[in-house]
């Protein structure tokens, strides 16, 4: 990465750094507004059936997970994991429509997409989003390969790896370096997300497909079942938004306008020590 | 890699622009101007035709799908869809144990049929143990016999216009209370309801796994599960797989028929192709 000193302070100089390429600019973007919706016509593709088992069929008698009603006046929305129900009226298994009224459905209309009960919209939704979403993953792997980007800025060296104590002591004190680097938590984050998870949701997404099982077969192997397959998937995608949440808040908090040009323009500015240079 | 000072509109303006662009987006979405927009969808069913032709593309014509052993088979078999049809003439057919029942092959074909149940017994039957998608999320794992849908076209003989093979049924959907099926959808057909009625093309037609199922497992098929006979499907979401099969129609498009999206589901907004 190339850079030029902007000014000196006694303890380093501020320099602007190239952060991210052009493809990973572009690729982040389409990426976001693509997942947003991806998730919340899965969530609506969840609501026609919220109850989630593994293996390869459905248990009806024992899901893992399941959203419902309680036969109580008013009604009250009841989750249950791994058999301990939790009240979670207003949010999950009963929540409000327009005009107020109580209905029952897994998540509320203010997260899925469309709003109303409509699986059949959902799914046309969820599947014309998820070619979007594979050819702009594809087009960031590639690129992220013949780049070397992900060998010499994602994978933690062996350095990295022994200093993740220190990296967690540092972030517990909200201390973040601005570095022309990854620290090795941001690399771990990014794998993961970047590399596991979204790959992950592709092949428990095929997974589900009946067409795609005959084609092949070792992917029920893989995961389990079709049934397991779907809650990988899920459970997948809430990792994402506890991803996405921890993600935002990181970019809030360790300086906000510079994170948000460096992923728009590119420009990132990092403050080195004197030895450094 | 350029640098910024070359491009051709400025940052501020691309960011405004960015956020105005999902930000409406966002809120057209609060009265589902935009996920319900006939123009939208038409090009998100792009999507889906690329689907159909890209599994099509990959999945080999006769590869079957995974099939289980004995053990598998679910304990309680869901019953989905319309679970008891209320039509009279299908009612006396039921209490007479369907001996009255011919299922009619016609349309596209050199040499139109009717086929008893027992006809339909003496042909080369198959038997599998396959799962069972719904399109709602869930599977089961059960032992279907029938005949394989190849033997009767054969006996029939498909005329070369035929491309898709239509299944009218008994049901309409109102009947026997769909308990988790979307209210919402079945509530938009008209008061008597909207026979039910699928199709299929020659791929799925001509499969080894597409059968005329009459049992299940090993028990003469109930009716909440489509009897006398109903469609299997090895490689498709339930909602393909019609139930209460009354008449088989070989025609070489069904755009004049029903909603003319070739299915019930079809004509409220699912896809044709239900590979996925």
């Amino acid at each position: 990465m190339s850079g030029f000193a902007l000014q000196s302070h006694a303890m380093g100089k501020r320099v602007a750094v190239r952060r991210h390429g052009l493809i990973v600019r572009i690729t982040h973007w389409v990426n976001a507004l693509v997942w947003v919706f991806l998730l919340m016509s899965g969530l609506q593709i969840f609501n026609a059936h919220p109850a989630l088992y593994f293996g390869q069929q459905s248990n009806f008698t024992h899901p893992f997970l399941v959203m419902g009603a309680a036969n109580d006046n008013p009604a009250r929305g009841m989750t249950s994991i791994a058999g301990h129900s939790f009240d979670t009226t207003g949010w999950l298994g009963v929540s409000y429509d327009e005009s107020g009224e109580p209905v029952e459905r897994g998540f509320p209309r203010f997260v899925t997409w469309p709003g109303e009960q409509d699986l059949a919209t959902g799914r046309r939704w969820h599947f014309f989003l998820a070619w979007l979403f594979v050819i702009n993953g594809t087009i960031y792997l590639l690129s992220g390969v013949l780049s070397r980007h992900f060998t010499r800025d994602l994978l933690p060296s062996w350095a990295d790896i022994r200093h993740i104590p220190r990296s967690i002591f540092d972030h517990v004190q909200l201390k973040f370096a601005h570095e022309r680097r990854y620290n090795v938590l941001q690399k771990l984050a990014y794998i993961s997300a970047a590399l596991v998870a979204l790959p992950l949701m592709v092949l428990t997404g095929l997974t589900m497909s009946p067409a795609m099982d005959a084609a092949f077969p070792w992917l029920l192997e893989v995961f389990g079942g079709r049934q397991s397959a779907r809650s990988i998937h899920f459970i997948t995608a809430m990792f994402l938004v506890l991803f996405l949440f921890v993600h935002l808040v990181m970019v809030l908090i360790s300086g906000v306008f510079n994170n948000l040009r460096s992923m728009i323009t590119g420009r990132y500015v990092v403050e080195e020590q004197a030895h450094d240079l | 890699m350029i640098s910024e000072r070359k491009l051709p509109v400025s940052r501020r303006a691309l960011l405004r622009f960015g956020a105005i662009g999902a930000g409406s987006l966002l809120l057209a979405g609060c009265d589902d101007a935009v996920s319900e927009n006939p123009r939208i969808l038409s090009l998100i069913d792009k999507a889906s035709a690329l689907t159909y032709r890209a599994q099509r593309l990959i999945l080999p014509r006769d590869k079957l799908a995974p099939e289980y052993a004995e053990s598998d088979i679910a304990p309680q078999f869901r019953a989905n869809g319309s679970t008891s049809p209320s039509d009279p003439a299908y009612r006396k057919l039921a209490a007479g144990d369907f001996a009255d029942w011919r299922l009619m092959v016609g349309g596209l074909v050199e040499r139109p049929m009717q086929l008893s149940l027992a006809e339909l017994r003496a042909l080369p039957a198959s038997t599998q143990i396959t799962r069972h998608d719904c399109v709602e999320g869930w599977s089961c794992i059960g032992k279907w016999t029938g005949t394989p849908l190849s033997e009767v076209l054969n006996r029939a003989g498909v005329k070369p216009q035929a491309k898709f093979v239509v299944f009218h049924c008994a049901d309409r959907l109102q009947d026997g209370a769909p308990d988790d099926f979307e209210p919402g959808e079945s509530d938009s057909a008209d008061s008597g309801g909207v026979p039910y009625y699928e199709s299929i093309d020659f791929v799925d037609a001509y499969h080894p796994q597409t059968l005329l199922a009459y049992e299940l497992n090993g028990q003469t098929l109930p009716i909440a599960y489509g009897a006398p006979l109903r469609l299997r499907l090895g490689r498709q979401l339930g909602y393909k797989m019609a139930k209460y099969v009354m008449r088989i129609e070989l025609v070489a498009s069904f755009a004049q028929m029903g909603g003319g999206n070739g299915g019930y589901w079809e004509d409220l907004g699912y896809e044709w192709y239900a590979g996925t």
